[in-house]
C-alpha cells in the first residue's frame, strides 16, 4: 500500500508544482494547498499505514496506528491552515488594490534601472 | 615596549586635529602637526649610532596573543632607513603644506588627519616583524592614500584618481595577503626573522613559487610597476604635498621595502631574480620612455618616478644574485644592494624637491601645463635653482648624488651579462642596453622638465602677475636640493651610516656593516660606465635639441594600446558584463525563480539518489492493498486531475476541495479519526475562503480559460513529483529502527493519564509545538485583521487616523 501511495504523493507534487508555475494567483494557492496534502500524506505514509486500530486506548487493543506521525500532522494541517488563510486574504487585498491577479503584470514598475 | 608606541604617536596626534583646527583660527594647522613628525625624528636619529654598528631594536605590543599576532616594532638598518626618510621627508613636506594649503579655504583637519593616519601606517609597515601587523599597516597605507587623493573630493578626476589607486593598490595588497598566509604555512610563524631563518626549507616547499609571486604582485602594485603603473599618474590630482611626500618619496617605496625585506627568503629562487630584474628595467624604459610625452609637469614627474621605482626594483633583483656566487666580498654584484639603498635615499630628496617646485610653479602661476609655461627663470630664480639641481642628479650628473648612483646603477648592469646561472649570460646582454636606453630618455625629460618651464622663452600672460614663492614654501625644496648636493661631497658618510646597516637587512653575508668593503668616489678612472654616461649626455642632449621634431611621434601610438584604455575597459566591461549576468537570470518574474528552485531541488536530490545508490525498493513490511483504497485513490486521482485541467478557477477550486474531503477519509479508513475530524473542517473553511477570493476577482482580467500548457513546467513539475516518490519508495524501503511510539502506547494511560494516545502527544508529551502552534493561529488572524483594517494609500505618507 505504501508503494501506491509513493505515487499518489508523487501525483499531488506533480500537480501543485504545475500549478504554483502558472500565472493566476488563485491557481498558485490552490497549488500550495495540494502541496500541503501531499506533504501530509507522505508523513502519514511514512510513518507506516499498517496499524489496525485508531491510537485510542481500548481494551483487547494491542496494534494501533503510529500516533506520533498523526499529532504532526495535526499540527501541520493546522499551521498551514493558517498561512493559506493569510495568503488568500493577501490576494484578496492585492485583487482590490492592484485590480489583478496575475503575477506576471505584478512587477516593481517604478525600478531605477535605467 | 615604549618603542613600538612612537608608530602609533602620529595616529593618536591625528585625535586632537579637529580641535585645533576648529579651536585655534588663526594659527595654521599644520604648526602643531609638524610637531609631531619633527620630534619622531630626533626620536629616529637617536638610534643611528648604534643601528650602524650592527645593534637591532625591538619592542613589541601584544594585539591578539591567543594567535600570536602582535604589533612588533624591528629596528634594524633597513625599517630604520625607511623610518627616517617618512618622518624627515614627512616634516618637510608638513613645512611646505603650512604654506602650500590655505587655512581658510581648505578642510586643514581632514588633510592633516589623514596625513598623519598615513604617517603612522608607513611606520607600521617598515617597522612590523609581524606578516599580518605589516599587512594591517599596508592596507591603512592604500586607504589613506585613497583619502589624499580625493581630497579636493569635489573634483572628479580626483575621485577618479582615488578609485582607481585604491583598486589596484588594495586588489595588490589582497593577493600579498595570500602570499603572507602561505609563507605563515609553509614556516609556522609569521615572524619576518624567523621566516628569513628557514628559508632554505621554505624554498624547496611546493607553495614557495606561489607565495613568491603573490608577494611580488603586492610589492609591484604598490610601487608603481609595470603593468600596474597606472594608478601612480592619475594619483597626480592629489595636493602637491601629497604627491611629494606619498608617491615619490614613501608609499610607492613600501613595495621596493618589502621587495628588499623579503629578498633573503625568495632571492634563492631564479624566478624571484628575472621577475624583479626584468620587471623593475621594463618599468624603468617604459616609465622614461613615456615621460616625454607628458605635458603635464605632475605628470612627468609622476612617470619619472615609476622609472626610477623600476631602477631600484631592477637593482635589487640583481642584488639577489649575490645569494648564489661563492665569494660575495669579491663579486662585483655587491654594488646593486648598495646602489639600491643609495638610489633610494637620492631619489627621495631629488623629487621630494621637483614635486614641490612643481606646486609653487602651480601655485603661483595657476597651471601645470608646460606648453603654457616657460621662462620663469629670472622670476623665480630660487625655485629655479632648487628644478635644475632636482633635474640634473635625475639626468645623473654630476656634482649632484644622482651621478654616483647612476653609476653604480651602471656598474651592476654590466655586470648582470657575467653572472653564469639561469640563463644570464646569454640574455643578460639585455640589461645594459636597456638600462642605457632608459638612461638617456631620462637625462631628456629631466631637461625637458626644467627648461621648458623656467628657460624657455616667456610666456607673456604670466610676465606681470607671477612672482617669487614665499620663502616658507621654499624652504623644504631647498633643504631637499641642498641635501642632493652634500650626499655627492659626502656619498661615504652615508653610506656607512645609513646605506651599508639597510644592506646588511637584506645581504646577511656580513658579519657587521663595517666589513662591507664598498668606497663610493665620484671619479672612479676610465670604466667602462664612465663612457656610457658620456654616451648618455651626448645621446640626450641631441635628443633633446631635436625634441620638437619626434616628440609629435608620441601622438601616433594608438590610444587603443594604453593600458590606461586597458583598464578602462576593463572596469566598464566587469560592470556592464555583470550587469549582464545579473539581468540574465533575475528576470523579475517569480515563476522564473520558481522554476530554478524545483529545477535545482529536483536535480540535487534525483542526482544524490543516483550517486549514493539509495534505490533499493521492497515491498517488505508494507500494508496490505485493501479496495476501499484503491477507490479512494482513484477519487483523489480524478479530483487533482480536475483541479489540473479545470477550465475555470471556480472547478479548481471545487476540484482542490474534493481532494481535501478525499484526504479527510484517507485519514478515516487510516486509524486516523483526529486528523479526519480536523481535515474536514479545515478544508470547509479554506473552501470557504477560496471562494470568497474567487468573488472579488477583478472584473477585467476574469477571464476563464484554461491555463496553457507549457512543456518546461510540465517537465520540471514531473521532475519533482518523480523527485518525491522515489525520496519516498528509498525512505519506505530502508528503515533503520523502530517507531518510538511504543513508549507512548505504553505509558499514555499510567503517566498521562489518557486515553486518545495523538491528543496526549499533543497537550502532554510534546505540548510546546501545540502552544507555538496556537501562537501561528493567532499571528495568523491578527495579521489578516491588519490587512483588512489598515488601509494606507500608496502615496500616503501617515497613519489612516491622523
Amino acid at each position: 500500500m505504501e508503494i501506491i501511495m509513493a505515487f499518489v504523493i508523487g501525483l499531488l507534487f506533480t500537480a501543485a508544482v504545475y500549478l504554483m508555475l502558472s500565472r493566476s494567483l488563485l491557481r498558485i494557492i490552490i497549488g500550495t494547498g495540494l502541496l500541503s496534502h501531499g506533504a501530509h500524506l507522505l508523513i502519514l505514509t511514512m510513518g507506516g499505514l499498517d496499524g489496525k486500530a485508531p491510537p485510542v486506548l481500548t481494551d483487547g487493543v494491542t496494534d494501533f496506528a503510529d500516533p506520533l506521525p498523526q499529532a504532526l500532522i495535526l499540527t501541520a494541517i493546522v499551521i498551514s491552515f493558517g498561512v493559506t488563510a493569510f495568503f488568500l486574504v493577501l490576494a484578496y487585498r492585492s485583487y482590490q488594490e492592484l485590480d489583478t491577479d496575475d503575477i506576471s503584470a505584478m512587477k516593481g514598475g517604478s525600478e531605477d534601472d535605467e | 615596549m615604549t618603542q613600538v608606541l612612537f608608530i602609533f604617536i602620529p595616529m593618536l596626534a591625528a585625535v586632537f586635529i579637529p580641535f585645533l583646527f576648529k579651536s585655534i583660527k588663526n594659527v595654521h594647522t599644520g604648526w602643531f602637526v609638524l610637531l609631531v613628525p619633527a620630534s619622531l625624528v630626533i626620536v629616529y636619529s637617536t638610534y643611528i649610532a648604534d643601528v650602524a654598528r650592527g645593534q637591532v631594536f625591538t619592542g613589541s605590543l601584544e594585539w591578539i596573543p591567543s594567535l600570536g599576532i602582535n604589533f612588533v616594532s624591528y629596528l634594524d638598518g633597513l625599517s630604520l632607513l625607511f623610518s627616517l626618510l617618512i618622518t624627515g621627508i614627512g616634516s618637510l613636506v608638513v613645512l611646505y603644506s603650512i604654506f602650500y594649503l590655505d587655512k581658510k579655504k581648505e578642510q586643514l583637519h581632514n588633510f592633516y588627519i589623514y596625513l598623519l593616519l598615513f604617517m603612522c601606517a608607513m611606520l607600521g609597515v617598515v617597522q612590523s616583524d609581524h606578516l599580518i601587523s605589516l599587512y594591517f599597516f599596508w592596507e591603512l597605507t592604500s586607504i589613506s592614500s585613497f583619502l589624499l587623493i580625493g581630497y579636493w573630493y569635489n573634483r572628479d578626476k580626483s575621485r577618479f584618481g582615488a578609485l582607481k589607486s585604491m583598486m589596484i593598490t588594495v586588489g595588490g595588497g589582497l593577493f600579498m595577503l595570500g602570499g603572507f598566509l602561505l609563507l605563515g604555512i609553509m614556516g609556522d610563524t609569521f615572524s619576518i626573522r624567523e621566516l628569513i631563518a628557514q628559508a632554505p626549507q621554505l624554498a624547496s616547499h611546493d607553495y614557495f613559487i606561489w607565495a613568491l609571486l603573490l608577494v611580488l604582485l603586492g610589492a609591484f602594485t604598490k610601487s608603481a610597476q609595470f603593468p600596474f603603473y597606472i594608478w601612480l599618474p592619475d594619483a597626480m590630482e592629489a595636493p602637491t604635498p601629497v604627491s611629494a611626500y606619498l608617491h615619490s618619496a614613501t608609499m610607492v617605496k613600501a613595495g621596493i621595502y618589502l621587495v628588499a625585506r623579503f629578498t633573503p627568503i625568495f632571492a634563492l629562487s631564479e624566478v624571484w631574480i628575472w621577475l624583479v630584474a626584468g620587471i623593475g628595467l621594463l618599468t624603468l624604459c617604459w616609465g622614461s620612455f613615456f615621460a616625454v610625452k607628458q605635458t603635464d609637469l605632475k605628470g612627468i614627474l609622476a612617470f619619472s618616478t615609476v622609472s626610477q621605482l623600476g631602477l631600484i626594483m631592477s637593482l635589487l633583483g640583481a642584488s639577489a644574485i649575490t645569494f648564489h656566487v661563492d665569494d660575495v666580498s669579491n663579486s662585483i654584484f655587491r654594488f646593486a644592494a648598495f646602489a639600491a639603498v643609495f638610489h633610494l635615499i637620492n631619489h627621495a630628496t631629488f623629487k621630494g624637491s621637483l614635486f614641490m617646485i612643481a606646486g609653487i610653479v602651480d601655485h603661483e602661476t595657476g597651471t601645470r601645463d608646460i606648453r603654457k609655461l616657460g621662462g620663469l627663470m629670472s622670476i623665480m630664480p630660487l625655485s629655479f635653482t632648487v628644478a635644475a639641481i632636482g633635474s640634473f642628479s635625475m639626468a645623473g650628473l654630476p656634482p649632484f648624488n644622482g651621478f654616483l648612483s647612476k653609476e653604480m646603477f651602471l656598474t651592476a648592469m654590466l655586470a648582470i651579462k657575467e653572472f653564469e646561472l639561469f640563463n644570464f649570460n646569454t640574455w643578460g646582454i639585455l640589461f645594459p642596453v636597456l638600462a642605457f636606453m632608459a638612461s638617456v630618455f631620462t637625462f631628456v625629460y629631466s631637461f625637458y622638465f626644467v627648461c621648458h618651464t623656467f628657460i624657455k622663452k616667456r610666456n607673456e600672460k604670466y610676465a606681470d602677475t607671477v612672482h617669487e614663492a614665499p620663502i616658507g614654501m621654499l624652504v623644504s625644496p631647498i633643504l631637499l636640493a641642498s641635501f642632493v648636493i652634500l650626499i655627492f661631497f659626502i656619498p661615504n658618510v652615508i653610506g656607512d651610516l645609513f646605506v651599508k646597516p639597510a644592506m646588511l637587512a637584506f645581504q646577511p653575508f656580513y658579519a657587521s656593516a663595517a666589513a662591507i668593503d664598498i668606497h663610493v668616489s665620484a671619479w672612479h678612472g676610465f670604466t667602462p660606465e664612465l663612457y656610457l654616461t658620456l654616451g648618455i649626455v651626448g645621446l640626450g642632449a641631441l635628443l633633446f635639441s631635436t625634441l620638437k621634431k619626434w616628440q609629435p611621434l608620441y601622438q601616433l601610438w594608438p590610444q587603443k594600446f594604453t593600458l590606461n584604455h586597458a583598464y578602462d575597459m576593463m572596469m566598464i566591461g566587469l560592470d556592464t558584463g555583470m550587469n549582464q549576468v545579473s539581468r540574465s537570470y533575475m528576470r523579475d518574474s517569480m515563476r522564473q525563480y520558481l522554476l530554478y528552485m524545483f529545477t535545482a531541488i529536483s536535480v540535487i536530490v534525483i542526482t544524490t539518489l543516483f550517486v549514493t545508490d539509495a534505490f533499493s525498493f521492497s515491498f517488505e513490511g508494507t500494508a496490505p492493498i485493501r479496495l476501499y483504497e484503491i477507490i479512494l485513490i482513484i477519487v483523489l486521482v480524478i479530483g487533482v486531475v480536475t483541479t489540473l485541467i479545470a477550465k475555470s478557477r471556480l472547478t479548481a477550486i471545487i476540484g482542490l476541495g474534493s481532494v481535501g474531503y478525499t484526504v479527510a477519509l484517507f485519514f478515516v479508513i487510516f486509524n486516523a479519526p483526529d486528523l479526519a475530524l480536523t481535515q474536514l473542517v479545515i478544508e470547509t473553511i479554506s473552501v470557504a475562503l477560496f471562494l470568497l477570493a474567487f468573488y472579488h476577482l477583478p472584473k477585467l482580467t476574469k477571464i476563464n480559460e484554461r491555463m496553457r500548457f507549457q512543456v518546461n513546467r510540465a517537465v520540471v513539475s514531473l521532475a519533482v513529483g518523480a523527485m518525491v516518490t522515489l525520496v519516498a519508495l528509498s525512505a519506505q524501503s530502508q528503515k533503520l529502527f523502530p517507531s518510538i511510539s511504543k513508549y507512548y502506547e505504553e505509558t499514555v494511560a499510567t503517566l498521562a493519564g489518557g486515553g486518545n494516545i495523538v491528543n496526549v502527544i499533543l497537550v502532554d508529551y510534546r505540548g510546546f509545538d501545540t502552544l507555538f502552534e496556537i501562537a501561528v493561529l493567532s499571528i495568523a488572524g491578527i495579521g489578516i485583521f491588519a490587512m483588512i483594517k489598515l488601509r494606507l494609500t500608496r502615496k500616503g505618507n501617515g497613519h489612516e487616523n491622523k
